[in-house]
C-alpha cells in the first residue's frame, strides 16, 4: 500500500500564506507570518522574488533518518505516511535534528520541558481520511494531497505536459531515498533554499552497515581477548609452578 | 595559643569555589528557562560544545581505563599494574562527568533511562547509551575494590579480584570498543553535513584507534600531574614504554586517517589554505605528526618533562580532532554560525573541575597509588592479595 504524500507545484503557488495559517490553527499555534521553520511554524512560504514562492515543511521521508537515529523510538513513520514524535519517549538528545538531511525538526529551546517540533502531516486528520490542513485550504491547487503513487504519476504527467515550467525533476522522488513531499520546482533546489546535496539514497543504511557488523566483530574480539588472558595466565601459572618447584625441590609434587 | 593557622587561600581552591557558584547559577537557569537560556545552540546547530567536548572528548579521555586494564590483565604486562588503578579511577570519574554533562545537555534528562525500555537497535545513540551505561557499571565494579580495601573488606576484595576482574576487564574492552567507535558512527549518517576533511564512513575505526592513543597519552599526563600535585611516585620506565606505544598507535592512526582521505579523494581540501584546511593541518601536523616524531626520539622519552609535554600535545591533538568533527566540520559543512555561550563553558569547565576534585579526594583517601610492593599490592600487613600469590 502506498503511503500518502503531498505534491507541491511551485508554478501554481501565489504565496498567499493560507497554508501557513491553516497549519497554525490546526496545531493550535498563535497566528503569525513565519520567516523560517521554528517551534511555532511547521510550514513556511518563502518569497523568492519574481512572484515565485518556496514551501518548507517536513518532507516525511519514506525511510526517515530521524526515525532511524532516535535512540528511544520517539519518532515513528506512520503506515499512512506522516512522521510523528512521541513526547512520552523523547529524551531530548536532538540526534534527529542533527541527522535530518532537510534540517526540519526544531526545538523549544526556551522551555524547561522542551518538545521536538515539526510538521506531522496532520496525522490526526490523515488517520480520519482527511487531507492535510494545508492541502485542503490551498486556493490554487499548488499543494495537493493523495497517495504517493498517484502524486508521483501526476508530477511526471505535469513535467511532460509543461516541460518549460519546471526544472525537469521531481524534488523528493529520490532525495534521501524518496520523500512523502514531492515538489515540482521552477527553480533549482538551492534557489528554493532546499538542500541540494541530499544523497539520492536513504540514509539509515549508512549507520546500519556499521552497526550490523557488531554481532560479528564483538564475539570474535571477545574470544581473542579471553584467549589472550588464558594464554598469559597459563604461562604465569607454569612459570610460578616451576619457580615453586625449583625453590621447594619439587616437594609439592608428592 | 597565640597563633592560629589561617587556611591559605589557594588560587585553585578559590577558582574552584567561584566556578561552582557560577555552575549553580547556570544550572538553575537551565532547569527553569531551558537550554536556550544558557547556550547558543539553535535549530541548525543542535549539538555544540557539550557534545563535542563533554561527550566526545570526555569518553575518549576515559579510554585510559580500558587500555591500561587490557594491557595489565589481558596481555599480562604486569609492570604496568601500578597504572591500572589511577586509570580506572580516571575513567570512572570521567564517565560520571560525561553522564552529569548529559543531564545538562539532554532536553528531558529525567528520561535518560528510556533506552533501557524503549528500544531502537537501528540507532547509534541507542547503542552508545547502553554501552556507556554498562561500561560505567563495569568501571564502578572495577573501582569499588579500592573502597573495600580501604574499609578492610579483604575477603570481598580477594573474591572480586579472583573471580570478577578478568571478566570485567574483558567486558570493559568490548563495551569500549563498541561505544568509542560508535561516537564516530554517530556522524556517519550526515555525509552531506560534515566537511569532507572530517567525514568518513570509517569514522568508527578512526575514533577507536585515536581513543586508544589518547588513553595511553592521558595515562602519562595524569601520572605526571599526580606526581607534581600529589607527590605520587613517577614510574619513569613505564612512562617510556607508554611513550613508545603511543608513538606506534599514533602512527597507525595517522596512516589510516591520511589513507582514508586519499581513498575518498578528500586530501585536496587540505591544501586550499582556507579555514577548513588550516584547522585540518593544525590537527594533523601539530597534534599528530609532530608528537609522533618526537615520541620516536629516545632523547624525548628519556626526559620526563619533554615526554609528558609531548604526550600532552597528543591529548590536545585528539581533543582538537573531536571538536573539529563535532563543531568545525559541521559548521563548515552546513554554513551554520555558532560560538559557544560563556555559560556553556561554565558547564564544561565545571564538570572538569568536579572530576579533578573527586580524583584528588580519591587519591587522598583511597589506595589509588601503590607506593611499594610488587604487582600493585599494597604494602603493609593488610595485604588483601596475599592469598593470591
Amino acid at each position: 500500500m502506498s503511503t500518502y504524500a503531498l505534491l507541491f507545484d511551485q508554478s501554481l503557488c501565489i504565496g498567499c500564506g493560507a497554508c501557513e495559517q491553516a497549519c497554525q490553527s490546526e496545531h493550535e499555534q498563535p497566528p503569525h507570518k513565519p520567516d523560517k521553520l521554528d517551534h511555532e511554524s511547521f510550514t513556511y512560504v518563502e518569497d523568492l522574488g519574481n512572484e515565485q514562492y518556496a514551501r518548507h515543511l517536513c518532507m516525511s521521508c519514506e525511510n526517515p533518518t530521524c526515525v532511524s537515529v532516535c535512540p528511544v523510538g520517539a519518532l515513528e513513520k506512520n503506515a499512512l505516511g506522516p512522521v510523528t514524535w512521541d513526547g512520552k519517549k523523547c529524551i531530548g538528545c536532538r540526534y534527529c535534528m542533527m541527522a535530518c538531511p532537510f534540517q526540519i525538526p526544531t526545538y523549544e529551546w526556551r522551555s524547561p520541558n522542551p518538545r521536538v517540533r515539526k510538521c506531522d502531516m496532520c496525522v490526526h486528520r490523515v488517520t480520519k481520511d482527511l487531507p492535510t490542513a494545508c492541502a485542503s485550504i490551498c486556493p490554487t491547487g499548488a499543494t495537493n494531497f493523495g497517495k504517493r503513487d498517484a502524486m508521483l504519476a501526476e508530477a511526471h504527467r505535469r513535467l511532460e505536459k509543461y516541460p518549460n515550467r519546471y526544472t525537469g525533476e521531481v524534488y523528493g522522488e529520490k532525495e534521501a531515498g524518496g520523500t512523502g513531499v514531492l515538489m515540482l520546482l521552477s527553480r533549482s533546489a538551492a534557489e528554493n533554499d532546499l538542500p541540494s546535496n541530499v544523497p539520492q539514497h536513504d540514509m539509515p543504511h549508512l549507520t546500519w552497515t556499521v552497526l550490523e557488523k557488531l554481532p560479528q566483530i564483538i564475539p570474535v574480539w571477545g574470544a581473542f581477548l579471553g584467549g589472550m588472558y588464558w594464554l598469559g595466565n597459563r604461562k604465569n601459572a607454569v612459570a610460578s609452578h616451576e619457580h615453586h618447584d625449583h625453590q621447594e625441590g619439587g616437594r609439592d609434587h608428592e | 595559643m597565640s597563633e592560629r593557622k589561617i587556611p591559605k587561600l589557594h588560587f585553585w581552591s578559590s577558582f574552584f569555589v567561584l566556578l561552582m557558584v557560577m555552575l549553580a547559577f547556570v544550572l538553575f537557569k537551565r532547569y527553569t528557562q531551558g537550554i536556550g537560556s544558557i547556550s547558543n545552540l539553535n535549530d541548525s546547530m543542535p549539538w555544540g560544545l557539550w557534545i563535542g567536548f563533554d561527550l566526545l572528548c570526555g569518553v575518549a579521555l576515559g579510554a585510559g581505563g580500558f587500555t591500561v586494564t587490557a594491557v595489565v590483565y589481558i596481555f599480562h604486562l604486569e609492570d604496568y599494574r601500578p597504572m591500572a588503578r589511577p586509570a580506572v579511577l580516571t575513567a570512572f570519574l570521567g564517565y560520571l562527568m560525561v553522564i552529569a554533562a548529559l543531564l545538562v545537555d539532554l532536553g528531558r534528562p529525567w528520561n535518560i533511562w528510556h533506552p533501557l525500555v524503549f528500544w531502537n537497535p537501528h540507532s547509534v545513540m541507542f547503542e552508545v547509551g547502553w554501552c556507556v551505561m554498562l561500561y560505567t557499571t563495569v568501571l564502578f565494579l572495577e573501582f569499588i575494590p579500592l573502597v573495600f580495601e580501604r574499609l578492610g573488606y579483604n575477603k570481598q576484595v580477594h573474591f572480586m579480584h579472583k573471580y570478577l576482574t578478568p571478566g570485567l576487564v574483558i567486558a570493559g574492552v568490548l563495551l569500549s570498543t563498541m561505544h568509542q567507535s560508535s561516537l564516530g558512527t554517530l556522524y556517519v549518517i550526515v555525509p552531506e553535513k560534515l566537511h569532507p576533511l572530517w567525514y568518513s564512513p570509517i569514522l568508527p575505526i578512526l575514533f577507536f584507534v585515536s581513543a586508544i592513543t589518547l588513553g595511553l597519552a592521558m595515562t602519562n599526563v595524569e601520572s605526571f600531574i599526580s606526581f607534581r600535585a600529589l607527590g605520587k611516585r613517577l614510574e619513569s620506565n613505564l612512562l617510556r614504554g607508554i611513550g613508545r606505544a603511543t608513538a606506534v598507535m599514533l602512527m597507525i592512526y595517522l596512516v589510516i586517517r591520511i589513507e582514508d582521505l586519499i581513498v575518498h579523494d578528500s586530501l585536496k581540501y587540505a591544501f586550499r589554505f582556507d579555514t577548513a584546511s588550516w584547522f585540518f593541518l593544525a590537527e594533523i601536523i601539530i597534534g599528530g605528526i609532530v608528537p609522533m616524531v618526537l615520541l620516536f626520539q629516545r632523547r624525548i622519552r628519556e626526559n620526563k618533562l619533554a615526554l609528558t609535554g609531548t604526550q600532552f600535545l597528543v591529548v590536545l591533538g585528539i581533543i582538537f580532532n573531536r571538536m573539529n568533527v563535532a563543531v568545525t566540520a559541521f559548521q563548515l559543512g552546513t554554513g551554520t554560525d555558532y560560538r559557544p555561550h560563556w555559560m556553556e563553558f561554565v558547564v564544561s569547565m565545571g564538570m572538569i573541575a568536579i572530576g579533578v576534585f573527586l580524583f584528588s579526594l580519591a587519591a587522598r583517601y583511597l589506595p589509588v597509588f601503590v607506593e611499594e610492593g610488587p604487582l600493585g599490592k599494597s604494602a603493609g600487613p593488610k595485604d588483601p592479595y596475599a592469598e593470591l600469590s
